[in-house]
């Protein structure tokens, strides 16, 4: 890891950064799925395959100070499917940028917990999403500013796979590989599953990484629930690789809890109360 | 800042007017960028790009990303001007603009190049007289239509001055230099009144503004006392539209835009609200026909003499 210029919430980093890793992710899958059965409204088959990404990139990749969220320094983080707001309101609240207690207001009147992120409400939201395929332009914008400016932040953005079949980014995407921009990189929640039906029965999506390379992509394929794994490939140092980095995070919906695994249903699906409670004893 | 040259005898093309104010404002704050989408020649920024070749961004012919590019980079701290033919930067991108620019609220300057029916003769998919109707939905963004070069130049200075979404309407068509007091100013969200009257108010923005007043010297020669009201912010409206309708009781509205839901839209909102008085838009009825866009504003009544019969056909609903 790059020597962090701004104090990291993942401080301090003790010798099993993995294994901090894995608690804090754990900490976002069982109180993101609070947050869902309390609203009875959210996302948490997207929530679960994309919290051991946000664990990883927040409490072992990124520089940020939760105090100072608008620091010109910051590394940012762009959440395109910004419908999985369970898992990243808790880890934005973990990482210190708001009360924990606010999450208890998930989606309620009035509350800033929207079902979907809106940036003049909460700090460390970077952009507004919800509506698929803004993430990345957005990205593709913030890191063409730190290419002007020589800056040293790098800028990540979290997409889901489903979300590939908007067009906007392949707008992105072609520009991204033009501009060789290494301080930008994409992280694909590769879970196979949209909201109605798998990927590859709707609009296959396959070879999926042989696109990204033909766009001028650097592709690193990994286990999108392995921490290990995502450190590795997320902490390493962009410089001199001249390419944009696109992580294909191959993971499960609804990963962590058995009735929910790989399960199209849990796509926005609600729990009762005593799939709540079977939830929390396989959450441990 | 003086405006650029005129590109006629007399008549200016308000591209040039931005194209010098925006060269002017990036020599002095280096967090002014441009992004376009093949649109360098269009936006009439070879210019800016020969001095300033990398503070600017083309995305090539993509504009949601454009508009998206536009709001990544005010998150680095730029301060894009993103400029392209105003039918694509709104309606190709009107999502980009809804959440990137106006939802978030990010400080993005998104210039509408070739506004109205500038491109008569390519038609529809080219005109760009919905671009108002579009925009308005969006409260925080601020909306300009510059009638000349100098409110151009002042457009742009106060768009890059105001923290926070706008969107400049820039044609092509030409146009007369309007004539103003010396110590005229600029502000957004502030009509001027160009010709004081009694009788109705002309309400007019953009490329209608001079034909309004050719319009009310015409009635005035026949006694008619036309106020002729320099609207160029579309949102915020400025309260002159409660004024005119309290002090001359009649209203007609003219624009380089579809009758539906623009400038006379926005001004009929309020005086239902507020002061109903006899009201007429002056404007296009939806897609248009081929021709260019002097044919088509003659067409359409959409000069003196149909701004004038206006006038005193709404004069004459006055109870």
């Amino acid at each position: 890891m790059q020597e962090a210029a701004l104090p990291s919430p993942a401080t301090p980093l003790t010798t099993d950064l993995v294994g901090e890793i894995a608690a804090q992710a754990l900490w976002i899958r069982r109180r993101s799925f609070q947050m869902v059965y309390e609203a009875q409204q959210g996302h948490p088959g997207g929530d679960f395959s994309a919290t051991d990404v946000l664990a990883t990139l927040y409490f072992g990749v990124m520089r940020y100070d939760p105090k100072n969220p608008r620091d010109p320094k910051r590394d940012r983080f762009v959440m395109s499917k910004g419908h999985c707001t369970g898992a990243f309101y808790s880890v934005l609240a973990r990482a210190g940028y708001f009360p924990e207690a606010d999450l208890s207001s998930y989606m309620e009147p009035l509350s800033k917990l929207n079902g979907h992120p809106n940036r003049n409400y909460l700090p460390g939201v970077e952009t507004n999403t919800g509506p698929l395929g803004h993430g990345l332009p957005v990205a593709l914008g913030i890191a063409i500013a730190g290419q002007i400016d020589n800056a040293e932040f790098r800028t990540f953005v979290l997409t889901g796979d489903g979300e590939l079949q908007e067009g906007s980014n392949w707008e992105a995407a072609l520009n991204a590989g033009h501009r060789k921009l290494e301080n930008l990189t994409l992280i694909i929640d590769r879970n196979r599953l949209q909201q109605g039906a798998r990927t590859e029965e709707t609009a296959s999506l396959d070879p999926l990484d042989e696109k990204w390379r033909a766009f001028g992509w650097h592709v690193e394929n990994v286990d999108g629930h392995d921490h290990a794994q995502l450190l590795e490939v997320l902490s390493k140092s962009p410089k001199g690789r001249e390419k944009p980095l696109c992580v294909i995070a191959n993971t499960f919906k609804g990963k962590g809890v058995s009735f929910m695994h790989d399960n199209v249903a849990w796509h926005h699906g609600v729990p009762t109360k005593e799939q709540y409670e079977q939830a929390m004893r396989e959450l441990v | 800042m003086s405006v650029a040259a005129p590109s006629k005898a007399g008549l200016y093309d308000c591209r040039d007017s931005f194209a010098k104010t925006i060269e002017a404002l990036a020599e002095a704050d280096p967090r002014i960028v441009t992004v376009v989408s093949d649109s360098v020649g269009s936006s009439k920024l070879g210019g800016f790009k020969t001095k300033f070749p990398e503070r600017m961004v083309n995305v090539g012919i993509a504009e949601q990303t454009l508009v998206a590019v536009g709001a990544g980079l005010a998150n680095g701290g730029k301060v894009p001007f993103v400029s392209a033919a105003s039918c694509f930067i709104t309606g190709r991108a009107l999502e980009q603009v809804k959440a990137d620019i106006a939802y978030s609220n990010v400080n993005v300057k998104l210039i509408g190049q070739s506004s109205g029916v500038a491109y008569g003769e390519l038609g529809p998919t080219h005109h760009s007289i919905e671009d108002l109707a579009w925009l308005r939905l969006f409260n925080n963004l601020k909306l300009i239509v510059p009638a000349d070069p100098w409110q151009t130049a002042e457009a742009i200075k106060a768009a890059a001055a105001y923290d926070g979404p706008v969107f400049v309407r820039v044609s092509r068509m030409a146009v007369p230099a309007l004539d103003r007091p010396a110590n005229a100013t600029f502000e957004i969200g502030k009509a001027e009144t160009l010709v004081d009257g009694s009788d109705a108010t002309i309400i007019a923005n953009g490329t209608m503004v001079h034909r309004a007043v050719a319009a009310a010297k015409t009635l005035a020669a026949e006694g008619i006392s036309a106020r002729v009201v320099n609207m160029a912010t579309v949102n915020p409206l400025d309260d002159a539209v409660i004024a005119a309708a309290a002090e001359t009781g009649a209203i007609v509205t003219v624009e380089e835009h579809s009758v539906r839901g623009g400038l006379g839209g926005a001004i009929a909102e309020v005086v239902i609200s507020t002061n109903p008085v006899p009201m007429r838009i002056l404007g296009f009825p939806g897609f248009v026909p081929t021709g260019s866009a002097d044919f088509l504003f003659d067409h359409f009544g959409l000069n003196e003499t149909g701004i004038a019969d206006a006038v005193r056909q709404t004069i004459a609903r006055k109870k």
